[in-house]
């Protein structure tokens, strides 16, 4: 902190958009975001342990359209870290980074990859809430 | 290399001046990685679990978590994400917040809050799983 005066590397403008920057921020969103979601299952958690009272409380809660809402971005979010995340481990041990893979004129896999993730991220987010729903119609049947 | 030290050629001074490695800031990372890990198949397993409990009634939320292997995994899914969100959050304010009063304020209260709330919920699960 001391020391100002050291030179500073270029800001976002001067790089050429890729997919993995949409890929780090999100994964730096969700992840707060999911912070939040571990209160909400601490809630729950703490809710069933008490009463009756208290779980509707929190049943209710996560019912309504804004506790739908939530639920809703708290999976994708969940999802999104989590598919994003093993991309992470992927590349942490050391795999995906060969010349062929980077080279997105060639062979576009180090960033279809990022695309990939997002679309499975999406994709299981809407199984999930398609599974939600359906068993909200057949259980009130 | 009994000339050379344990240093290499670096004066130990320059470790001590905090411009050398501290041999430990590989510790932050590989619990982030572990606990990571950890976090795959618990979330999935989550979100399995959280379907079944969706649009559930107090009785059978409770017999759902109290099944012992359901309150074993619940205790580690907890852990492990209040550890691995505790580590997530250290890093972001590490890199946004650089007033130094701000900065420690908020990590501590990311330790504090972090801890309190994994013992919570220990606390709850345990609870539903003995008390029935």
């Amino acid at each position: 902190m001391s020391q100002t005066a050291r030179p500073l590397s270029p800001h976002l403008q001067i790089y050429r958009w890729r997919v993995n920057m949409l890929q780090s921020t999100l994964h730096r969103l969700s992840g707060l975001f999911l912070c939040l979601g571990g209160l909400l299952l601490a809630w729950g958690l703490i809710a069933a342990a008490c009463n009756a009272g208290a779980w509707a409380a929190f049943a209710a809660f996560c019912g309504s359209p804004f506790g739908i809402a939530l639920l809703i971005a708290w999976t994708w979010a969940l999802l999104f870290h989590l598919c994003n995340g093993i991309q992470h481990l992927y590349r942490d041990a050391g795999m995906g980074y060969d010349a062929a893979q980077r080279d997105h004129m060639r062979t576009p896999s180090y960033f279809a990859m990022g695309w990939v993730v997002i679309a499975v991220s999406l994709i299981l987010t809407a199984l999930v809430w398609i599974c939600v729903f359906a068993r909200a119609s057949g259980g009130a049947a | 290399m009994s000339a050379i030290g344990e240093n290499g050629l670096r004066n130990p001074l320059k470790t001590a001046r905090s411009y050398g490695s501290a041999q430990s800031g590989v510790h932050h990372w590989w619990v982030q990685r572990v606990t990571a890990v950890a976090l795959i198949p618990l979330g999935l397993w989550f979100i399995w679990l959280a379907l079944g409990l969706a649009h559930a009634d107090f009785d059978t939320a409770r017999a759902v978590i109290g099944q012992p292997v359901h309150a074993v995994l619940l205790i580690a899914l907890v852990v492990a994400l209040f550890w691995h969100g505790a580590l997530g959050l250290q890093v972001v304010i590490e890199d946004y917040v650089h007033t130094r009063w701000k900065e420690i304020a908020l990590q501590l209260a990311v330790r504090f809050g972090a801890f309190i709330a994994a013992v919570a919920c220990i606390l709850a699960i345990a609870r539903i799983a003995l008390t029935r």
